[in-house]
């Protein structure tokens, strides 16, 4: 990527110079809109990263900003009302009716849909998890309208349409995607591809209450059951604030023993590159990357990682990147900040000493004094 | 339900493919069997080809054939540690309406080749590998076992075009495994740039293309050979020494590789290359000498398999491509003829073979594999450096007059190998090249 | 029961290279793969037919040397192959993408039979958008089972299906009917090897090539570039980050030394961290 900088971008050939005037039936879609994703009663953190960036793009077209909450009438839908707000919505729409206690697409698509055809909306953003895809597909396609999936950055163009920016190609060039001629636009984002906004606590504002033109009886799909993850067995990489990783340069499954063992001095979490996990030393769960987890935590330590770009594009947003690899040139010393050219193997022993050495209680005292 | 083809091929290289699209194309009932993913998958490296032989398979191969860049300029280049002396060839006479030498990136050309032989109505089965040769009670070759689930066929004749690491033809007993002493261990590189960039560095437009071929000090005295090919977005790169060399001075491939890629005359013209596909593949080099039995009850062999490589000038896929389409005519005769596939008749491919440019080539050379491998540290090192030196002496202005820098030349020459040696060497070369 | 399966060829984007100086992708040389996540798809659909009966039709839309994936997909043990390829579709996007693919099976319904399962992989590692398969259910009104882990039972009497979903936290087990959608869940599977007999049969038998008109798209304005509502503006490479790493200095130190001095580096450059590693560990 080191020629990158100099680059200018290309236009890319076929209709991308075109730019046609917005069909009329058009031209009242207006505001920016927010799907909040309920998860077993809480809010997806995706959807405040979401509200702070659907919050930016609404202040640059002078419009507002409107959260989406679908769910069981309840308590739970409230709650999550109240956050929308919180995290910087000027109004929510609402469905809410008892089909819509568990995600199924059918009842989802349909109150989603029926939103965006009353109240025109023309910006529609999700996030790219398995509820928002399995949901995004389908509205965009009864939509007829575009659909940008995994985006890392999200702008209005001077003409006030939305430049949706994303990774193609497994992560080696960039495109900005536009939609033409169709509204609303949609996107959707990776968790922890955007920062958290901050929360500010506001009263309750506008809310537009909707029913559900479908019941029960109308829906084929039917949930028999839902088996909750294991929470304390499974990572949770993507909201961790410290995270180290090992990669090949380990060189055996035993050595990833010492990534989770200076993990654990730390309170970090531990994850690992994709090869890893293909050669099944780690669970699929801790792979980081653009197949795996997008990270954005304060601290990463990439051990033995060399730094390939679909590594690079789930760890960028972290605040502090220290690579530790044998080969002063391995592509990871171009985005890390801090960079030890060693073995590993050798050195995370060491590190993970003087981390419980710096940490214990005894070290800290005699720094205060 | 048993299945009975006319001929099955073993092998979807050169020499395979040249052979199943000739028996396909004449009409027989042909399977080929390719252990890859898919033919040329095993096959990384970028090479020359030779358009005279595949003409005489494929008369109009160039409408459609994935062909990198024609050669316009060959290099022979002896190198020192820090020098290259050397002898360019370049003609705007290659830029012809058929050229007679491209380069090829072997994935795809044996791609097409295969979706030929496909067309011209052969069964072509990938990953699948031969394991076994079936015989019948006399001995003869009836067919093969796969190693696919319920996996034998059957056919009058095998042709075995299975290159020179395939175990069927050893395991089969027709064949021995090749000796260390006379095989090549090459590996290479594929260096992609800009096509431009490698326009300009080998001063080539279009799709003109240059070899360099390299020997000297960077096979570290032991008998080898480095290459660079252009190809259109890519320089194919390598080097290859004898396996017994190799295992004698413990050198490492891939360090030899380094060393040649880091030689004042090759690091600029890969510059800021993105590598990938590192490989390595055994090359046949024993010659004339090596070639095993060619035919048998029921079978043929062809290729590298056979040993059919002319190592001095680095040909080896025409002489695939010639023994495959050769065994392949001599099948189709011996089936017009409605004769059996013995071994008797079978002959006839050998018979075929030796009136054609490959055995007569390999019979040239047939002393020069035994010659360089012996005086390898002569040929590779000691002149190398001493041509290097003699040149530089002799480019050097420097006041001193030139009979002395002549004389000093031979010195060096004489001092380095004696009089006796230096003329024996001379002699054994003359002899074998003859 | 007949299952239509929905597979891409794609550059194996391993191997992808970027132009450095136009920015375009060079695609010389870069194999093609049929798209892994469709394997595991491709093999549930076998294994259902080798369970209940049927036949299974491989669908690609794709230029024509798209045709090496299906053959491939036949060596599996698949069916029929089914290649939609017209320069029509040169520059489809999702939705233009799903709209020719569902009137493709609505036509394989027509042709060979209605199917009662259609099959799509997870998501493309180019596209990588996993928009197709919930467009081509919504398309032609199929129950949409996405991120399938497990199809726990069929009954192809009362068309029900059970499957396990993976979903946000946990395992959603869902109840629905057929015709139904299904994108699968990497790692669900392991593509087979097909016998020689079945190597045999799929190396001679003909993939069907069906253009738009073939396929009974009359509507060539929701195909290729001008059906699609997204266009691609520009290409650009990542920016490059201003400064390398800052490297530690390691020559002639101990280990214990280096490591003492990349935390206070660290703990200078974010003082905050040493609460927060410290609250993290329990100290
Ligand atoms: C479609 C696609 C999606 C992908 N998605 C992801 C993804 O989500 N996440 C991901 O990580 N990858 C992903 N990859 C793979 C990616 O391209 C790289 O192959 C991978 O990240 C390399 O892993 P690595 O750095 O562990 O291994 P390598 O590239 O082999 O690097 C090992 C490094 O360790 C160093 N090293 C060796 N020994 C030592 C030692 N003793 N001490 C210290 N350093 C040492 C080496 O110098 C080298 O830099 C994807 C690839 C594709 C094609
Ligand atoms: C680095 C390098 C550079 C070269 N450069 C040149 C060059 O520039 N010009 C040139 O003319 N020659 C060159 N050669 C030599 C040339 O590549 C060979 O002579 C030629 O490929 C031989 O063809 P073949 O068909 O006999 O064998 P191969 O091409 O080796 O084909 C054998 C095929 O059989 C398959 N196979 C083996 N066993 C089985 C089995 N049991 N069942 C099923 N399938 C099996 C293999 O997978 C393989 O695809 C080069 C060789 C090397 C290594
Ligand atoms: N051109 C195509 N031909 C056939 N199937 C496709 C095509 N594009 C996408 N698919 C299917 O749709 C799935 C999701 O693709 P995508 O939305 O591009 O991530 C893939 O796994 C394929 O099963």
């Amino acid at each position: 990527m080191s020629t990158a900088s100099q680059t200018t971008p290309r236009i890319a050939p076929g209709r991308a110079g075109v730019k046609k005037e917005l069909p009329d039936h058009f031209k009242d879609y207006r505001h920016v809109w927010v799907f909040l994703e309920l998860e077993r009663g809480n809010v997806h953190p995706v959807s405040f990263e979401l509200l702070g960036e659907g919050r930016k793009l609404a202040d640059k077209l002078e419009v507002q900003l409107a959260g989406v909450v679908l769910g069981p009438p309840g308590e739970m839908v409230e709650d999550a009302v109240a956050e929308a707000f919180a995290y910087g919505a000027d109004l929510v729409y609402i469905v809410d009716a008892p089909p819509l206690a568990d995600y199924r697409n059918e009842p989802f698509a349909k109150a989603l849909t029926d939103l965006v055809n009353t109240h025109k909306p023309e910006i529609l953003l999700l996030g790219a998890t398995t509820l928002g895809r399995d949901l995004a597909g389908s509205v965009a396609t009864t939509l007829q309208t575009g659909l940008t999936a995994d985006c890392t950055e999200l702008d209005v163009d001077s003409d006030g349409s939305l430049a949706a920016t994303r990774p193609t190609f497994g992560g080696s060039l960039l495109c900005t995607i536009y939609t033409l001629n169709y509204r609303p636009q949609m996107a959707t984002v990776r968790p922890r591809v955007m920062p958290m906004p901050q929360r500010v606590d506001k009263p309750v504002g506008r809310v537009m209450r909707h029913k559900l033109s479908l019941v029960e009886d109308d829906i084929v799909t039917k949930v028999l059951g839902f088996l909750p993850d294991n929470q304390s067995a499974m990572a949770n990489l993507a909201y961790a604030d410290v995270v180290v990783a090992g990669g090949l340069g380990l060189g055996a499954a035993e050595n990833l023993q010492l990534v989770k063992n200076l993990a654990r001095a730390i309170g970090a979490e531990h994850g690992c590159s994709r090869p890893l996990v293909q050669k099944g030393w780690m669970p699929a769960d801790r792979q980081i990357g653009q197949t795996g987890k997008t990270i954005r935590p304060k601290l990463y330590i990439a051990a033995g990682i060399s730094g390939a770009i679909q590594h690079r594009v789930g760890v960028e947003g972290a605040d502090l990147i220290v690579a530790i690899n044998t080969d002063p040139n391995a592509p990871i010393f171009e985005f890390a900040h801090l960079g030890i050219v060693t073995d590993a193997i050798r050195f995370l022993p060491a590190l993970t000493e003087a981390f419980t050495r710096r940490l214990s209680p005894h070290s800290r005292d005699k720094l205060a004094s | 339900m048993i299945e009975q083809f006319d001929a099955i091929v073993v092998g979807a290289g050169m020499s395979g493919n040249a052979a199943a699209y000739t028996l396909a194309s004449q009409g027989l009932k042909v399977l080929q069997l390719e252990r890859g993913e898919y033919p040329g998958s095993k096959n990384v490296q970028g090479a020359i080809m030779y358009a005279n032989m595949l003409e005489k398979i494929i008369p109009d191969f160039r409408d459609d054939a994935p062909l990198e860049r024609h050669l316009v300029e060959q290099r022979l280049w002896v190198l020192d540690d820090t020098s290259h002396t050397g002898i360019h060839y370049r003609s705007d006479d290659f830029n012809e309406a058929k050229p007679n030498r491209y380069t090829i990136i072997r994935a795809q050309f044996d791609k097409w080749f295969s979706r030929k032989v496909r067309e011209a109505g052969a069964t072509v089965l990938c990953e699948t590998t031969a394991t076994e040769l079936v015989r019948d009670g006399n001995g003869k070759v009836i067919g093969v076992r796969t190693d696919r689930a319920g996996g034998v066929v059957f056919a009058n004749v095998v042709v075995l075009a299975e290159g020179v690491s395939g175990l069927l033809g050893t395991r089969a007993g027709l064949r021995e495994m090749p000796k260390p002493e006379t095989v090549a261990l090459a590996v290479k590189e594929m260096h992609f740039l800009p096509e431009e960039v490698i326009g300009q560095r080998f001063g080539v437009k279009g799709d003109e293309g240059c070899v360099i071929e390299a020997v000297g000090t960077i096979s570290r005295s032991m008998a080898g050979l480095g290459f660079l090919y252009t190809n259109k977005e890519s320089i194919s790169l390598g080097i290859g020494c004898l396996v017994s060399d190799f295992a004698a001075t413990m050198e490492s491939p891939s360090a030899l590789l380094d060393a040649m890629k880091n030689h004042p005359s090759i690091r600029p013209l890969i510059a800021g290359s993105e590598v990938k596909e590192y490989a390595a593949h055994l090359i046949p080099e024993g010659g004339y000498k090596a070639i095993p039995q060619l035919f048998g009850d029921g079978w043929v062999i062809v290729g590298d398999a056979a040993q059919l490589n002319n190592a001095i000038h680095r040909e080896g896929s025409n002489l695939a491509m010639t023994s495959g389409r050769v065994a392949a005519e001599a099948i189709i005769k011996v089936k017009s003829r409605n004769g059996p596939m013995t071994k008797a008749n079978l002959a006839l491919y050998k018979t075929m073979l030796d009136d054609s440019f490959v055995i007569k080539d390999l019979k040239k050379y047939k002393d020069m594999p035994a010659l360089l491998h012996t005086n390898s540290s002569n040929f590779f090192d000691s002149y190398p450096r001493l041509m290097s030196h003699a040149a530089q002496n002799f480019m050097r202005v420097d006041g001193t007059p030139k009979i002395e820098k002549e004389k000093n030349t031979t010195a060096a020459f004489i001092n380095a190998r004696s009089r006796w040696g230096l003329v024996s060497d001379a002699v054994r070369l003359a002899l074998a090249w003859r | 029961m007949h299952i239509v399966i929905c597979i891409k060829q794609v550059p194996d984007s391993a191997q992808i290279r970027v132009h450095p100086v136009t920015n375009t992708i060079m695609r010389q040389g870069v194999p093609t793969i049929i798209n892994p996540y469709d394997l595991f798809a491709l093999e549930e659909a076998l294994k259902l037919r080798d369970v209940h009966g049927g036949e299974v039709t491989v669908l690609t839309m794709g230029p024509p040397m798209a045709e090496d994936s299906l053959r491939k997909a036949l060596g599996y043990g698949a069916d029929r192959a089914v290649l939609l390829t017209d320069r029509y579709f040169a520059g489809s996007d999702t939705l233009a993408t799903s709209f020719a693919l569902s009137q493709a099976i609505a036509k394989i319904g027509e042709t060979f039979g209605r199917p009662d399962i259609v099959f799509t992989g997870k998501q493309t590692i180019d596209g990588d958008t996993a928009q197709v398969g919930p467009g081509i259910a919504k398309r032609l009104d199929l129950s949409q089972l996405t991120y399938v882990a497990k199809i726990a039972s069929i009954d192809l009497d009362t068309r029900e299906i059970e499957v396990a979903r993976r979903a946000e936290g946990g395992t959603q087990l869902l109840k629905s009917r057929l015709p139904c959608l299904i994108t699968m869940l990497e790692d669900t599977n392991e593509i087979r090897r097909g016998s020689l007999q079945q190597a045999l049969c799929a190396a001679r038998r003909q993939v069907v090539k069906w253009t738009a008109a073939d396929a009974g798209i009359d509507d060539l304005t929701r195909c290729g570039l001008r059906g699609s509502p997204t266009v691609v503006k520009r290409v650009f490479a990542p920016t490059a980050r201003a400064e390398r790493a800052a490297q530690i200095d390691t020559a002639e130190r101990g280990l214990q030394d280096i490591a003492d001095e990349l935390i206070a580096d660290i703990l200078t450059r974010r003082p905050a961290l040493e609460h927060e590693l410290a609250f993290n560990s329990g100290t």
